[in-house]
């Protein structure tokens, strides 16, 4: 075998409390397209940033093209070849495409050149860009391709991509793939990280598999099945979540003709949605980030006020209401980023109980709370929803993301909700804690409960939902049964590749 | 009442005087801004700046040593300021105030010895031919160095934000701080450079005022001047051309008051007086729908791990 370009053995890396790498190894030969797969906390952030230079190991050597590699900052790798794209963009609003290219280079050429060369390498790589545009103003996919191509204008021997496709329609991911191929075409080597086992097996030649920050197997992802890989990734065998086929009830939750101006300056403002939820369904909604999810989650939560008319609940208008009014009428929503806006980071788990569920668990009678009730309440969220945590007075930020989600949701499903509203629901969750989620949803509509859950994870709401609709700049697709869609009609839904030209020569 | 009492070139010139502390102590906020850091203690290292200046002024008979002094006296509060919120991670809020009332409170008590003092005075710059010209000799050749150093420093710092790489990396590490970290820059040694140069300029801008525009001093000289700087860059949409416009504005208010008092109009003082306060909080009101020109990370507490 020839020398591989990175050579990774031994890495350890522990943090007070938990060894994040345990002794890692594994080599990527130039031209290789190699799979880091693993669960959320598995380990797979802190091993690129070891190998980017942003966190020293412990013991352990890397090679890089078999001289010794141990960069101690980020300037260092870059120096060296190696280049990541990272996973939360890390790009500057305010300024344009060129000004932030410009900050990930050592030694830029001027302005001028560097628009030329930007413009150059965009197109030579299927990818398109306006190096003069304000980075705040475009969409996901293009700021993306802002990292890559700052990547790229450095002649990178190591390319990292960190969970690249999450915030990308189908359509783009493809263009995404061309680019990768022809990259790895051309001898650079990728180290892809994802948990998206299908993208696994149609991009890379070698995977990795960590768990619990050890390297746990590995394969060759085109001869493995997604099902085998995701078993060796969670360490136990996978129950995918019941479905009870069952008639929708009476329409609970109808939104007709709902505009709203978003509050903040980079929102999406949401234009003349219509549709209806009936009691015992699930309807799911897709789309990008930043297509009018939060805006339509304000919406029917009653943190931004409608017309009157626009949203009604068992037939009665609500659009005006606020959150509280209601919650007692039974439509309770779980937002997504559980810090901040679904839970309250320094209070106690129940208090952040008995903030949503004082109404209707009647635990602040004639303004007094009852905080033996709370406390129950909690308990009873703790224990119901298999939440890790000392007790109820811990603090919501002490709890691990995939915890206090699932608290933030067994809080909402416990309080008997007529309808009810969630965002990213298993965002930054395990999948087994993502899929005792998605089960206690699916229970609760069974129940007879109305869900409409709002998410960016397709197979997520391929599995649960039984009507699916997308969101695309604040406009919402038709609404068509889930089951038989295929992927290409649900990228089509998205809005396409969000008229970026696809570059790539049709051959 | 007799406004021909009010000459223009004189008017004109003493705007640009008036406006001169304004200017610096505004850029230098500006530049800390851009880095992301909100300070609150600008009339603190004014008035810091302006007993350093006069009390070594006074000694060395030199104002120019006066001025340095002034400069190195804003910088070293500012270093305090710069521990309490890049090391400690205290508030900026909390911590830009406490800057300010211990800068009034220290200033008072090394003052003490040099009430009712006169500094060594700065000469004016005089061409012989350009200073004579009429009206735009007095307006435009014949002012103090300081004065000019102030429009330098404004056009050096917009060249600075706008043409160099120093003034990108700047700019990025107040726009995103964590982004800028991960792309390798030093987030924390860039914000001490640039709350340092905060301090010297707020330094200088107060100096000036006990040195050249009132040459005595008082307790309190710098008189809100420094939170008038802090409206000013908000003013200015943390852009140095406007902080030029803005500080004349402001300059040109404070004196034209004087102006018209002295000539008697018929409006009462405190009206007058009041104006220029005035005029920053309707400003203020205007441009806060105007947020996203602020620079992103502004006063938030950056710290590696997060």
């Amino acid at each position: 075998m020839a020398t591989p370009l990175i050579d990774i053995r031994g890495l350890t890396k522990a943090y007070p409390g938990v060894v994040a790498n345990d002794d890692i190894s594994f080599a990527i030969a130039p031209g290789e397209v190699h799979a880091l797969l693993g669960e959320n906390g598995a380990g797979k952030s802190t091993l690129v940033k070891m190998i980017y230079g942003l966190v020293r190991p412990d013991s352990g050597a890397m090679t890089l093209s078999g001289a010794p590699f141990a960069p101690s900052q980020p300037r260092e790798a870059r120096e060296s070849g190696v280049a990541m794209v990272f996973q939360h963009f890390s790009l500057f609003d305010a300024l344009n495409v060129a000004e932030n290219i410009a900050l990930g280079m050592e030694t830029p050429p001027k302005m001028r050149d560097l628009a030329r060369r930007i413009r150059e390498i965009s197109h030579e790589y299927g990818l398109p860009l306006d190096p003069d545009r304000t980075v705040g103003d475009l969409s996901a996919g293009e700021r993306q391709r802002v990292e890559i191509v700052r990547c790229l204008l450095q002649d990178p021997k190591l390319l990292i991509m960190d969970e690249p496709t999450s915030v990308l329609t189908p359509q783009e991911v493809d263009i995404l793939f061309q680019t990768l191929r022809q990259l790895s075409a051309e001898g650079t080597s990728i180290l892809y990280i994802s948990h998206k086992l299908e993208e696994i097996r149609a991009l890379c030649d070698e995977a990795t598999i960590l768990r619990l920050g050890k390297v746990v197997g590995t394969c060759v992802p085109r001869d493995t099945t997604a099902r085998d890989m995701a078993e060796m990734m969670v360490g136990t065998a996978l129950t995918p979540p019941a479905r009870a086929g069952q008639a929708p009830g009476d329409v609970a939750l109808e939104v007709d003709g709902l505009s709203l101006r978003s509050p903040s300056q980079f929102g999406t403002s949401l234009k003349d949605l219509r549709f209806t939820v009936r009691q015992g369904e699930i309807l799911g909604i897709g789309g990008v980030a930043g297509n009018g999810q939060d805006e339509l989650l304000g919406a029917l939560s009653g943190e931004l006020r409608a017309a009157r008319d626009a949203v009604r609940l068992a037939g009665a208008p609500i659009g005006h209401l606020g959150p509280e009014a209601r919650r007692k009428r039974g439509l309770l929503t779980a937002p997504e980023e559980r810090l901040g806006h679904a839970a309250a980071p320094d209070m106690s788990l129940m208090e952040n109980a008995l903030l949503t569920g004082a109404a209707r668990k009647t635990l602040a009678p004639r303004g007094l709370i009852n905080w033996r009730g709370a406390r129950v309440f909690a308990e009873d969220i703790i224990a119901r929803f298999d939440v890790r945590t000392p007790g109820p007075l811990s603090a919501a930020r002490a709890l691990s993301g995939g915890n206090l989600q699932k608290f933030v949701i067994g809080r909402e499903v416990l309080q008997a909700p007529e309808v009810l509203v969630v965002n990213q629901p298993t965002w930054g969750v395990d999948a087994a804690a993502a899929a005792a989620i998605r089960q206690a949803l699916l229970d609760l509509a069974k129940n007879g409960a109305a869900i409409l859950c709002i998410s960016q994870d397709l197979d997520e709401l391929m599995e649960i939902a039984d009507r699916f609709g997308a969101l695309n700049e604040g406009r919402l697709s038709e609404i068509r049964p889930a089951a038989g869609l295929t992927v290409k009609e649900i990228g089509l839904m998205m809005g396409g590749a969000h008229g970026m030209e696809v570059a790539h020569a049709e051959a | 009442m007799d406004l021909t009492a009010i000459s223009p070139a004189l008017l004109v010139a003493s705007l640009m005087v008036a406006a001169t502390p304004l200017l610096l102590a505004a850029i230098g906020e500006l530049v800390v801004e851009r880095a992301g850091v909100l300070n609150l203690g600008v009339e603190g290292m004014m008035i810091t700046g302006a007993i350093c200046g006069f009390a070594i002024s006074v000694e060395t008979g030199s104002p120019y040593i006066g001025l340095i002094a002034a400069a190195l006296g804003g910088a070293a509060l500012s270093l305090l300021f710069a521990l309490l919120t890049q090391f400690a991670l205290a508030n900026q809020v909390a911590s830009g105030l406490a800057l300010t009332l211990f800068g009034l409170g220290f200033s008072a008590l090394i003052g003490q010895g040099y009430v009712g003092l006169k500094p060594p005075s700065m000469g004016r710059l005089s061409i012989p031919g350009l200073s004579d010209l009429p009206f735009f000799g007095r307006v435009l050749f014949g002012h103090d160095p300081v004065l000019y150093f102030g429009l330098a420093l404004t056009l050096a710092t917009w060249i600075f934000l706008r043409f160099t790489r120093a003034g990108l990396v700047l700019r990025a590490v107040g726009e995103n701080h964590d982004a800028a970290h991960a792309l390798g820059y030093k987030v924390v040694r860039i914000r001490i450079l640039a709350i340092l140069f905060g301090g010297a300029c707020a330094g200088l801008g107060g100096a000036y005022i006990s040195l050249v525009r009132v040459p005595q001093w008082t307790e309190g000289m710098t008189a809100g001047i420094g939170w008038i700087a802090l409206a000013l860059v908000v003013f200015a949409s943390w852009k140095p051309g406007g902080l030029l416009l803005g500080a004349y504005l402001f300059g040109g208010l404070t004196v034209l008051q004087l102006n018209l008092q002295a000539a008697g109009v018929a409006i009462p003082v405190e009206y007058l007086a009041m104006s220029p306060y005035l005029i920053t909080i309707v400003v203020l009101v205007f441009l806060s729908s105007r947020r996203s020109l602020t620079p992103g990370s502004l006063g938030r507490i950056f710290h590696a791990s997060n």
